[in-house]
């Protein structure tokens, strides 16, 4: 008995030892290409994940799908990231200069229909998703004419699918009537976002 | 007692969040970077509620009231208060003049309080209307302070959901409303913040 005490306590500490040396000896770390970024489909990740004018009103509408019920979700899930990835060729395409007070419109909207829970049926609210997802999709696509281009319209359109699906099948689970207020009080403060948004915007031009 | 304790699960679940929001709150001096951009937009919209005494007891005190209330006054106030606000907050930005901002907002304190003192039960349409009456002055005063140069959508969020905040407060606190002593003491939170609205009221006359 000893012996084998002995010969897992060597072990042990060769093991440790290994592992000592390999920490003392760290070599360099190039997960990234610094000097080139992420990459186009992860700057396309990182643009949606980073701009509250596009996340939010993605957002909003993922929740007013996911209280639709399951088909819709379903449908939004699909539908929203085409949408967005058509807009974005079309807007890499045409490019724009424009500026519209898209995210406050989008925000108020939609924040609105989450407030409100308001009854719409399953195409209606699919129209909804194409017209967001081509409208965002087309101002993204010109912003990133020069820069990450179809492949960071890639990187957008797989962001969207998920944010989508994690959200709606989150708000779907939920059974208890106080769960689905709180939604409904969270739609209210993005309308609310969106109504003072537009103050700003308007401000801004005066 | 410990069963009764998991009885109000619910309960615990918003001291829950009411702890978080406190703590996330707190750190108020972590400012790695220079002063501008979408951070700090959040933060100082997130800061700027809680900035005047007179707004933090009045939307306490819609807390208060729809708690007293329930269902379905304790989630609607909360919810047309925001989308109220952010309307005056818009006339503010817009620079649309409103005349007795400050008088407003001390009636505001006055009468919510001593709707809270009374246990004032008017149609769930009279409470939304006086309560949505009042968020246009309290946001005109926070769209005349806003500041320029930050991120107008994120500003707008965390002002937005800092006020939900505080309706969440006095939401929490309305919660005691259950228990015979704790009826007594809402009323005497009301009373206190009638009180204190009179002195707001005397020092906007004089």
């Amino acid at each position: 008995m000893e012996g084998v005490d002995v010969n897992a306590h060597s072990g042990k500490n060769a093991g440790l030892l290994v592992a000592l040396v390999f920490l003392l000896r760290p070599s360099l770390a190039a997960a990234h290409l610094v000097t080139t970024g992420m990459g186009p489909v992860y700057d396309g990740i990182g643009h949606l994940l980073l701009t509250p004018e596009d996340f939010v009103p993605m957002l909003a509408l993922a929740l007013y799908a996911g209280l639709r019920g399951a088909v819709s979700g379903r449908r939004v899930m699909f539908m929203l990231p085409l949408a967005w990835f058509a807009g974005g060729l079309a807007g890499s395409t045409i490019g724009s200069s424009l500026q519209f007070p898209i995210p406050a419109i989008s925000c108020l909207v939609l924040g609105a229909l989450v407030a409100a829970d308001l009854r719409m049926q399953d195409n209606a609210v699919v129209i909804l998703a194409i017209c967001l997802g081509l409208v965002h999709g087309f101002f993204n696509g010109a912003a990133m004419r020069d820069g990450a281009g179809t492949l960071g319209l890639l990187g957008i359109m797989s962001i969207v699918f998920i944010a989508v699906a994690l959200t709606s099948a989150f708000v779907i689970s939920l059974r208890r009537p106080w769960m689905r207020m709180a939604i409904r009080v969270a739609g209210s403060w993005i309308c609310a976002s969106g109504l003072l948004m537009l103050g700003w915007m308007v401000r801004g031009r005066m | 007692m410990k069963k009764n304790w998991h009885g109000y699960g619910h309960v615990r679940l918003l001291l829950l969040f009411f702890t978080v929001c406190i703590l996330t709150y707190y750190p108020s001096s972590a400012f790695a970077h220079v002063e501008r951009g979408q951070a700090i937009g959040f933060v100082t919209g997130l800061r700027h509620p809680w900035s005047g005494l007179d707004h933090v007891l009045a939307m306490i005190a819609v807390g208060l009231w729809g708690a007293q209330l329930g269902s379905p006054a304790i989630w609607l106030l909360p919810v047309t208060f925001p989308m109220v606000m952010s309307l005056g907050a818009m006339m503010g930005l817009l620079g649309i003049p409103l005349p007795g901002i400050e008088i407003g907002i001390a009636f505001s304190a006055i009468l919510l309080g001593a709707m809270v003192f009374g246990e004032v039960r008017p149609r769930l349409v009279i409470a939304a209307v006086m309560v949505g009456f009042f968020a246009v002055f309290h946001g005109h005063a926070h769209g005349t302070e806003l500041p320029a140069g930050q991120s107008g959508l994120l500003y707008s969020m965390g002002f937005v959901i800092a006020t939900g905040m505080l309706h969440g407060m006095g939401i929490t606190i309305g919660l005691i409303h259950r228990w015979p002593a704790g009826k007594l003491a809402l009323r005497g939170a009301g009373a206190l913040i009638t009180i204190i609205g009179v002195t707001f009221l005397w020092k906007a006359l004089t």
